[in-house]
This record gives structure tokens, sequence and C-alpha cells, in this order.
């Protein structure tokens, strides 16, 4: 145990070291100086997951950046794009008796249209309904199991959160009260999605966690089929520094490629049993993302023999599909673009007036994930090393 | 559909803007403040009358945490150190504290019994005397467990009022930070290990000597608790008009309480400390209260950050990070909840 804390305590050392993080800002400039004079005026680096946005911000990593290398934001928060009727199914069945469960983000996530005046699962809370804050879906199955109840599980998550809604259901330890929303999603497609449709990614900084469970290999197509510089990437700020160098040098050198920077948990293969659960468990859909829209082969549905975990199909409720489809947010939101990269959350005129971590009007400005709370709470701004 | 939200009680921005909206801009100015006082006109830790040869200052706080019985401490010994602490920040001597306890109908009786007993050991311990009090029981259901409130009176010959900070000021922490906060959220997760215990305490001997040697170059004192060190620091820049900087580096920020805010998704910073102090110092006594600190036990004393010039754009905290990046620290905003991976 003491010799595995002193590995703990030794890789945050390393991976937050200042002298080799100076070292690595010194690289970039020179890669960068070496684009300028190739010809190129800016350099636009997606961080696809929360937490990469969240390390970027949180150790001011835009500030050691040469200004024009930027970093955006990317839609690797599964709070973020879980559609609003998940969050609207969810109420209503809250209101009606059900104890409802999920994370403390989802919790706070804001439906676009309200049910019997509850806009989320906070409001329904408040209201009276029974809506119970757990940290992962086992303390849900056991709470539910121990008090009987009908119960239903506000399942979001990406490939890491959803192996555990599989794990329990393939075992048989989910008690017969609890159902699931099932609203998992992939992150490949969305990542193809994104580039496709922005079109001025020059690379991207992937998934690390996400990565540990497909293996690092699904990201092959970015570099293959786009030409984008592509690097799993650990969450320490000496890792993101590591990515943004690796992309730069291999646009200085035009040799794109995928790199595991995460070496230390992430295979290219992935983590086989987890990603067996996941099949025998769920089918892979055409599925909705909030702010984006549908995106193909992206959504994790449960598979008819689980039919009975589905609370969806169990309370007949209705799935808006394809052509029902609204972009899911309300007016002057600006969320489907941030996590597309395309905005910052500054741009928003919303940003800190009407939309706050304490009172969210965008499902971005609600997660510890979301580009706007991270902005928001960790004082994300661009350009100010030059005051201090 | 307006309502009370537990985000309106974090302490962070939403806390401030509720006290605004429902208290402090319905008062005219007049009501403020006792003339030549401190009251609501100026955000502080406790409020002052100016008496003959100084000051009587008064404090007053509502104590809730669950758990009532934590590592470190309880509600009773949190409810005593906080309200002798908050009249230390405003330069006085604590002399006297009364109590109110609502209590739930069918708590045990020996719960309530040990948490007066810790309230009464604190103020015993620091010569404070329990000069009054008034108890009552709410029905089953009606209040979870026991909720205590503490006014005090003490006495200060001049005030630490916190809108002194000039540019060049450096910014002390007295002892580490997010220590209690750490542990009531360790605890909430069902966290049971040694390294959360909470830093409860009153701060009667490390603060009363600086008061007595430095007050004229004590600019600014503060406790953080409810909203932690980052809605200080953010109080201070705007009630003093300057920038603050703050090296992250040199934030006493305990391994386990950072490791556990990483897990949470939660901010250190923005953790309550009820062991520990901000001092605002001028820059020719700093040497000489890290000094006193030293030799009054605060061994992990030291400056975290100074004062400057407000720059144009930006009048706030600016965090200078690990790596050499930098950010702005911001006022806590909104309920901690834990984050889902």
């Amino acid at each position: 145990m003491e010799r595995r804390m002193d590995l703990r305590r030794l890789t945050k050392t390393v991976f937050r070291d200042s002298i080799l993080a100076s070292q690595l800002a010194k690289l970039i400039n020179d890669y960068w100086r070496l684009l300028r004079s190739n010809g190129v005026e800016e350099v636009k680096i997606m961080n696809f997951c929360g937490t990469h946005e969240y390390t970027s911000t949180h150790y001011g990593i835009r500030n050691i950046l040469p200004p024009g290398v930027s970093l955006v934001a990317g839609p690797g928060c599964p709070v973020c794009i879980t559609p609003s009727y998940y969050v609207e199914t969810a109420v209503g069945l809250a209101l009606e008796g059900f104890t409802v469960y999920t994370y403390g983000d989802a919790y706070r996530l804001p439906a676009v249209r309200e049910v019997k005046g509850c806009r989320s699962l906070s409001d329904a809370r408040i209201a009276g309904a029974d809506v119970r804050v757990v940290y992962s879906f086992l303390d849900a199955v056991r709470d539910a199991a121990s008090h009987g109840k009908p119960s239903v599980f506000l399942a979001v998550g990406f490939e890491t959160t959803c192996p555990a809604y599989a794990s329990a259901i393939a075992s048989e330890m989910v008690p017969s009260n609890l159902t699931l929303i099932s609203a998992g999603r992939l992150t490949p497609p969305a990542a193809r999605y994104a580039v496709e449709r922005v079109g001025t990614v020059s690379g991207v900084i992937a998934p690390g966690h996400v990565s540990t469970i497909t293996g690092a290999g699904v990201w092959r197509f970015l570099p293959e089929e786009y030409g984008i510089p592509t690097v799993v990437t650990g969450f320490e700020p000496v890792d993101v520094l590591i990515a943004v160098a690796i992309i730069l040098r291999q646009l200085a050198e035009n040799k794109p490629g995928l790199v595991v920077e995460y070496s230390r948990t992430v295979t290219i293969e992935g983590n086989q049993r987890a990603k067996k659960l996941l099949s025998q468990v769920f089918d892979v859909v055409d599925s909705a993302w909030r702010g984006i829209g549908f995106i193909e082969q992206s959504g994790y549905a449960l598979q008819e023999n689980f039919a009975r975990y589905d609370a969806v199909k169990m309370f007949g409720l209705r799935e808006p599909g394809r052509d029902g489809w609204k972009n899911d947010l309300l007016p002057g939101c600006i969320c489907g673009r941030v996590i597309l990269g395309a905005a910052k959350p500054t741009d928003c005129p919303l940003f800190m007036k009407r939309c706050t971590p304490g009172t969210p009007y965008g499902p971005c400005m609600v997660s510890a994930e979301g580009a706007c709370s991270i902005w928001a709470r960790l004082g994300g701004r661009e350009r100010l090393v030059e005051v201090v | 559909m307006s309502k009370i939200s537990l985000a309106h009680g974090s302490g962070g921005v939403e806390t401030q803007r509720l006290l605004e909206r429902l208290v402090i801009n319905r008062l005219p100015a007049w009501m403020k403040k006792v003339e030549n006082g401190l009251g609501l006109d100026f955000p502080d830790d406790a409020a002052a009358i100016p008496v003959k040869n100084g000051y009587l200052v008064s404090t007053i706080d509502a104590y809730t945490v669950s758990p009532i019985f934590f590592p470190g401490g309880d509600l009773g010994k949190l409810a005593a150190a906080g309200t002798i602490n908050d009249l230390l920040m405003l330069g006085a001597r604590p002399l006297a504290v009364l109590d109110a306890i609502i209590v739930e109908e069918g708590t045990a009786m020996d719960d309530l019994a040990r948490l007066v007993d810790s309230m009464i050991a604190v103020l015993r311990g620091e010569g404070v005397c329990l000069i009054g009090g008034d108890i009552k029981v709410m029905p089953k259901g009606q209040l979870d467990g026991v909720l205590i409130t503490t006014a005090g009176l003490g006495f200060a010959s001049k005030l630490i009022v916190d809108n002194n900070i000039k540019p060049g000021d450096k910014i002390i922490a007295t002892g580490p930070l997010g220590v209690h906060g750490a542990a009531i959220f360790a605890a909430q997760q069902r966290i049971f290990s040694h390294e959360f215990r909470s830093d409860v305490k009153p701060l009667t001997k490390i603060l009363l000597p600086l008061i007595e040697r430095y007050i004229e170059g004590i600019h600014a004192a503060r406790d953080p608790t409810r909203g932690g060190a980052a809605m200080v620091l953010n109080d201070w820049a705007r009630g003093s008009d300057v920038m603050l900087v703050v090296y992250e580096s040199e934030l006493p920020l305990p391994e386990p309480v950072v490791n556990l805010c990483e897990m949470l998704g939660v901010d250190p910073m923005t953790l309550a400390s009820e062991g520990a102090a901000l001092l605002a110092v001028s820059p020719e006594i700093v040497n000489d209260v890290l000094n006193t600190l030293y030799e009054n036990g605060c061994g992990e004393a030291r400056v975290i950050g100074e004062a400057r010039e407000k720059a144009s754009s930006i009048g706030v905290v600016v965090l200078k990070t690990l790596v050499g990046g930098a950010r702005i620290l911001e006022p806590p905003s909104g309920e901690i909840v834990p984050r889902i991976c």
C-alpha cells in the first residue's frame, strides 16, 4: 500500500512538474515557429473530453500556448449531450411517484420543456419527488433492492460509464423494481461528426478514459480518413502539453498519425471484458445528441431480451425519432456550437448573465465536465499571462 | 417558479445575491449600521458598535452540518469555534456567547448532551462565557437532527475591516486549506480514512498575539469557512479594489484533500477550513507575522500570494498555476455535487 501511494505521488510530481512544463512550452513554441514559417496561421486542437477541457482550464494551459494555437471544447461531456426528453421523462416519472436515481450533475440538468412546473430532477426534488443522487449505478441497485419501490435510473454516460450498467444487468443484479432510461452514447461517431461538420479542427486530443475501454484503435479513422493528428491523452497538465507538442510536430512534418500518450492505461485493443459486456446487453443505434442532432450508430439501446429493464418500453413512453427532433436547446443557448468547438463559452451572450453554475440555463453549464461550467467555475480566459 | 435551492445556502455567489435581495437592499443606509460602527454596509465576519476606547463586536451564525458528529469534531464544537473565530477576524477578543438550539423530536438525549458538552468545552478552554440561550423542539421530520445558532460578543480596540488591502500587501494562510470541507465531504460519501479529520478549532492563540502586536499592518483577516479561500479572496479583491495574484505552488492544500477533490470534481479552494485564517499584511511586517505564527504552532503558515494594482480589464483574483499557466480564481457558485466520471 505504502509503495502504491509513493507511485501515485511520483506520477503527480512528474505530470505536474513546472520545469518539464516549461520545456514542453518551449518545444511547442519551436514547432509553432516552424509552422508559421510554412505559412500556417492558426492551429485549432479539439479537447474531445470534458475532462481535458477541465485540465486545460484548471491549469491555465491556454495561457502557455502561442497565440495562434487554440484549444477548443468537444462533445465529450455525457451530461451536456443527453437529450432533453430523457430528462423530461425522468422528471415525469419522479412526479408520478417513482424513485429516480441519477448522478450529481445529471440531477441538475435542465430540460427544454417543463413538466408540471419542473425543469430538472433537482426541481422535482424541491417539489417533493423522491430523487436520489448516487455516485454509481451499483449504489442505486443496492438502494432500490432495499426499499422495493418502483424506481428508475437515468442512465447517461459514454463507453466508460455504460459497462457498469451492462455488468449489473448481465449478472442479474438489478432488482425487478429498477428500470433504466438508457441514454448511453458512443464517442467515435461524435468525433467524426465534429470534424466533418466543423471542419477547422487541425488536431484532436482524444479521450483517455473512454479509450481504456474502447482501445485507442477506434480513433485511427481521424488521421487515416481526415489527416488529423490524434493523440490519446492523459489528464494531467504535462499530458496535455505533450499532446499539443506531438500534434504540432505531426502538422509541421505533415505526418498525421495516432499516438497513445496515455500508454500508462490505454492499449490499442481496450478492455475486452467490458466491450463484450456492452455488446451482450446493448444494441448500437442511431441516437440524438443534445444541441447537435441525430448521429448514426452513436447510442446504446437495451437489447430486446433485456426489455424488462427498459423504462421507455416498460412504461410505454414515447421516444422522439429523427423526424420529431428539434435541436433541444432553449432560445439563445449556444451549447451546440460550444461542444463542437465552433464557439467559446465566453462568446455566448448568456454566459454568467442568464446562465450561471447556480442557475444553469444551458446543458453545458451543469456538469463538472461541461465547457461552460468549467470556464465559469475555473475562470477560463485566454491571454491572462500578460497581466501577471 | 422561484424557490430556495441548496445553492442559495452554499456560501457562494447565490448566497450573497439572496442576502442582498432579501435583506441588504431593503434597508435604508441608517439601518445597516450603528453610527461610526460596522454593519451590513460592508460584508465581513462580524459587526461593530463604537464604545469607550474601542468597539463592541458582535456576530451570529446558524450551524448545521451532516453528519452532526464527524471526524475531528461535531456540531457543538463547530458552533463555539466558528463564533469565536468570527469575532477574532474583526480584531476582537472574544468575551461571551449566547446560543439557540433547535432539536428534532426523537433525537437521542445523549447525542444532544454530547453536542452541548463539546460546545461548553471549547468556550471553557478559551475563557469565553456562555451568558444566555434558548432551546426549541420541532416535530419529527420537520428538521434534520439539530441546528445550533450562536451569537458572540467581543471587544476590539481597533477593527480589522477587510477593505484596506493595498498593492504590495502579502496574503498569508496560517494553515492548511479545505480540511474541514474535505472531512465533511468524505464522511458524506462514506469514505472513512484517518486522512480526513476536520481542523475545527478556535484560532484565539494564533490570532490574539498578532492582533496585539501588528494590528496596524494587518489589512484583512478572514477564516475561509463556507465558500472557502476562493470566496474570501474574491471578497477581498472586490472590497479593496485590488487584484490578488495567488501562486498555486504555494497553497497549503494537503495531498488527501487534493486527491479527494479530484475524485469528486470539486475545487479545494472552495472547501471550508474551520481552523485556519487568511491574512493580508503589509510587506514590512510579513516576516514578523510569519515568525509569530511559527512560534504559535502554525508550522505550515506561508505567503500564498500578493495584492497588485487592479488591471484595467480584470479586478479579480488570478491564480498562477503549477505549470506556469494562469486562470481566474472564481468565487464558488452553485451546489457542490459529485460528478459522474
